[in-house]
């Protein structure tokens, strides 16, 4: 598959050599061009260094092509706003967001995003381990 | 009215005051405690600090009863999530939001917002306005059906002056509407009007045609 990630943080980095690992076609954008320090030395997709809420810059990372495209900035608007370019202007079939928000998050699933908080999906994970 | 507004910087603070002033209720929801006290000691209690992009904090200044939002913050995300809940989760029926990039304009009206202001294309337009070296003039833009109307003029040193509309290779998709001579009437151009100097001339194009007629026209 054809994927696009905006955002090279920890998991945006994680995430794109995972999914590069199992040789899917991988477009990374960050602003900030030491965020590529992240990827391994052997990554083999493209880091491409842009503004993922700019229409330009997603044409010049293939969205037009991709199959799926990930949300993964620290902001909740930027991720949102990428999002629904993505979703709504350049059709692409599977649109993932992170919004740390949970009611962000709970309001944009109703409107056809698909968005998960980690601030849920962790609180829930360590209740669990304390309550065995 | 009710109106809620979203950032209480320089707009939001003269937007306030000047819809004050009209008699409305106003209250602005900003990020920052310290804007926020100075608001409030020049106009009254009307600024809660909060973020405005949060479903909770409008909640609790009772955006369920607003007659409109506007989102005026420096950041064209968070101005548009503003819009998109207090539109989605409490039903505001109108909503504004400020865009700082003019390519956002489209985005956000097909992103269910109902009017944008972007304070770039209105400098823009009034510079254009106001420069009348500029070749091209965006006059009306249609961009969900990808056409604009412009107005080109042409300057003294372009290679089109003296030619007829026939040699000058037009590109595809573009039209010439209206020739505004300098001392004569306006005329209604066909394949045998000549180009002269300082020649207004109004234009259809499709968006991606636009610097190609330019640079045809002109002839630079």
């Amino acid at each position: 598959m054809k994927i696009v990630i905006m955002g090279c943080g920890r998991v945006g980095a994680q995430l794109a050599t995972l999914l590069e690992q199992d040789s899917h076609e991988i477009t990374i954008l960050d602003i900030d061009a030491h965020s590529f320090q992240r990827l391994p030395p052997d990554f083999r997709g493209t880091a491409l260094l842009g503004n993922g809420m700019d229409e330009e810059v997603l044409r010049r990372a293939g969205i037009e092509e991709a199959d799926v495209f990930v949300a993964m900035t620290q902001g909740d608007n930027r991720n949102v706003m990428a999002a629904q370019i993505a979703k709504h202007i350049f059709n692409v079939p599977r649109v993932i967001s992170r919004i740390y928000d949970p009611l962000r998050q709970e309001l944009y699933n109703t409107l056809d995003i698909e968005a998960f908080s980690p601030t849920t999906i962790f609180a829930e994970l360590v209740k669990k381990k304390i309550e065995g | 009215m009710y109106i809620i507004i979203v950032g209480g910087g320089r707009v939001g603070y003269y937007l306030a005051r000047a819809l004050l002033n009209e008699g409305h209720e106003i209250l602005i929801v900003e990020k920052n405690a310290h804007f926020c006290d100075i608001i409030n000691e020049e106009m009254g209690s009307v600024c809660v600090t909060g973020d405005g992009c949060e479903a909770a904090t409008l909640a609790e200044v009772g955006t369920g009863r607003a007659d409109m939002l506007v989102a005026v913050t420096g950041d064209d995300e968070d101005n548009l999530v503003a819009c998109q809940i207090a539109k989605h989760k409490f039903n505001v029926p109108r909503t504004i939001a400020r865009i700082r990039n003019p390519k956002n304009v489209a985005i956000f009206k097909k992103l269910g917002i109902d009017v944008t202001v972007s304070t770039t294309s209105i400098i823009l337009e009034a510079i254009e306005k106001e420069v009348p070296t500029h070749p091209l003039t965006h006059l009306l833009t249609r961009s969900d059906k990808g056409l604009e109307i412009v107005e080109v003029r042409i300057p003294p040193d372009s290679k089109t002056i003296g030619k007829s509309i026939k040699k000058v290779a037009l590109p595809e998709g573009t039209k010439l509407a209206l020739i505004i001579p300098r001392d004569r009437k306006p005329v209604i151009p066909n394949p045998h009007t000549i180009i002269r100097e300082g020649d207004q001339i109004i234009a259809l194009t499709a968006l991606e045609r636009e610097e190609e007629l330019r640079a045809k026209l002109t002839g630079i």
